[in-house]
């Protein structure tokens, strides 16, 4: 499969959003609303469940399902208010060490007026930060598109899954293409160039797991996970806070780094 | 340095300003250039010697990373670090190699940060300059491991971090590695933070994209230059998202200040006072960086 199919394979409207991964995956979820600043983003759902009967705090970021819901939604990209609610729950997660499971899903943080007002770099730079020492364990899954820092807010975990055809990018191929080539309709090369692929970044050591897809079927999709993160928040909640963040830091630290 | 071609190339919007343009930026070399503020024709020297301000109109012009170093640092003080990172072309990205060539010419540096230590009004710190005339100071895998590098050591020495950005965001021939640096180096900030160390940073014309929404905005003190163009979107994508125009001044520093996002601005005669008397504040008997003031200090020795 070509780059460029998988970024549609991504984007697809048929695609399950993060709706469908609480409903799968957790149980007596209860959804919580607002940033106690600003409002509250409906971009970002976010709220405490169960995984396999223990607590957890689960961030998404939200497209939505039909024309009415993804305006409402703003078909997933968030305003800092919606990054400023995610950081809220995760505070709140690390106050009761909770860990916490992000599920991203967004073309990028919303580029817009009100966005740049309130402060979007602000809000994202503070979750970057404020994430790389949470306390509690933090697994992020891409389960759709990953479009750069709007992504990255709720990216920065101790381990990151991507879904086989999830797409995670520093910039939309569109984009990419549109300044290397003043040509946005060269995007299937950009999309190549870019390695974007959940396949491509594994080998880039940048995620830790793919989790396989099944045409339109999710069930064994959300059963891999409701599995592989049950074990995964087993194993790090066994850490101490110091061995955890420690190699958080160190997951970050050597990518791109003299290290390799 | 060679003048650059779209020197006078009219912006793509007018918020952006027109010596920012993707292509590239214009270093000003020959007796004289067109100000970008005015459009009158200036002598370089006269430029030069008002600290790169337009002697006609005020407008602030970008200035190379070392002479804005020479500024703000004592005299004979500072001590390169890192100098031998550089950008590496790790998703074999077309034009990357060649591109990377060209603004090490233009710029006369390996990459789009310096970064070392210095004394600033007698006092030790650790200090980053942006390179805008290499990449527009993208960020990429070595601008990233640079900044968290010097955050490191400067934790390490207990020496606070004087900071100057711009930058046109994440540099995307490094694809996601360039995303990556985002994190790597807010995990740095947040380390150096943690252990009561001071961080200020000044945030120059145009500080956008990734370095915004990540180590621009996480100082304890965060300045700005006049009529520096500071975002994470950029005002061309919000019009072509929102349809409409943006008001005049939108997401310039005097616009972040009224909306509560920088601490003050600061004009560049101004900056190294401003700066002394800062680091006096944090320093003088503090926790923070003891034993590192004028004449003590082990920390640069």
């Amino acid at each position: 499969m070509k780059a460029i199919e998988r970024v549609q394979a991504a984007r697809s409207p048929k695609r399950p959003t993060a709706a469908s991964y609480i409903a799968n995956i957790f149980t007596d979820f209860l959804e919580m609303h607002g940033d106690r600043r600003f409002g509250d983003d409906s971009a970002v759902v976010a709220g405490i469940g169960r995984l396999k009967g223990r607590p957890v705090t689960v961030v998404a970021l939200e497209k939505g399902r039909g024309t009415e819901e993804k305006i409402r939604r703003n078909f997933g990209s968030a305003n800092p208010e919606g990054y400023r609610k995610a950081l809220r729950q995760m505070k709140l997660a690390e106050k009761f060490s909770r860990p916490v499971v992000c599920l991203v899903d967004t073309a990028g943080a919303y580029p817009g007026q009100g966005a740049e007002e309130r402060g979007q770099g602000q809000a994202i730079a503070e979750n970057l930060m404020t994430l790389m020492t949470l306390k509690t364990p933090v697994i992020s899954v891409l389960i759709g598109e990953g479009g750069s820092g709007g992504a990255l807010a709720l990216a920065v975990a101790d381990e990151v899954w991507m879904l086989e055809n999830a797409v995670y990018s520093v910039i939309s191929p569109e984009g990419c293409a549109s300044i290397l080539w003043k040509d946005s309709s060269k995007s299937a090369e950009a999309a190549e160039r870019l390695k974007l692929t959940a396949e491509e970044l594994y080998g880039l050591g940048v995620i830790e797991r793919v989790i396989p897809e099944a045409g339109e079927d999710f069930g064994p999709v959300y059963a891999a996970l409701s599995e592989g993160l049950g074990a995964a928040l087993e194993r790090y909640s066994g850490m101490t806070t110091e061995e955890l963040l420690e190699r958080r830091y160190m997951r970050f630290r050597r990518m791109g780094g003299s290290g390799g | 340095m060679v003048l650059r071609k779209g020197l006078f190339k009219k912006p793509k919007n007018d918020l952006e300003g027109v010596s920012w343009d993707a292509s590239g930026i214009s270093v000003p070399d020959k007796t004289y250039f067109s100000c970008a503020g005015c459009r009158r024709m200036i002598l370089t020297s006269d430029l030069e010697e008002n600290l790169w301000i337009c002697p006609r109109c005020g407008h602030y012009h970008k200035v190379p990373a070392r002479t804005r170093l020479s500024w703000i640092t004592d005299e004979g003080s500072f001590s390169e670090l890192f100098a031998d990172i550089e950008g590496i072309d790790a998703l074999d990205f077309p034009g990357y190699r060649e591109r990377l060539a060209r603004e090490r010419a233009k710029s006369g540096e390996r990459e789009a940060v310096v970064c070392g230590t210095a004394r600033v009004g007698g006092y030790a710190c650790a200090v980053f300059v942006m390179e805008p005339f290499f990449l527009i100071g993208s960020m990429g895998t070595a601008v990233g491991e640079k900044i968290t590098s010097l955050f490191e050591y400067a934790a390490k020495k207990r020496l606070p971090v004087l900071g100057y950005t711009v930058s046109g965001g994440a540099r995307m021939q490094e694809g996601i590695l360039s995303l990556m640096q985002m994190a790597k180096t807010s995990g740095a900030v947040k380390r150096h933070s943690d252990r009561g160390l001071l961080y200020a940073a000044v945030l120059t014309d145009p500080t956008t994209g990734g370095v915004t929404a990540s180590f621009a905005m996480e100082a304890d003190v965060i300045l700005a230059e006049p009529g520096a163009l500071i975002c994470f979107a950029g005002p061309r994508v919000i019009e072509q998202t929102i349809r409409k125009k943006l008001p005049a001044g939108f997401q310039r520093a005097e616009f972040l200040l009224a909306k509560g996002f920088v601490d003050d601005i600061v004009q560049r005669d101004r900056q190294k006072a401003y700066l002394t008397t800062l680091l006096s504040l944090h320093c003088e008997g503090g926790p923070g960086c003891e034993g590192y003031r004028t004449g003590t200090g082990g920390a640069l020795a």
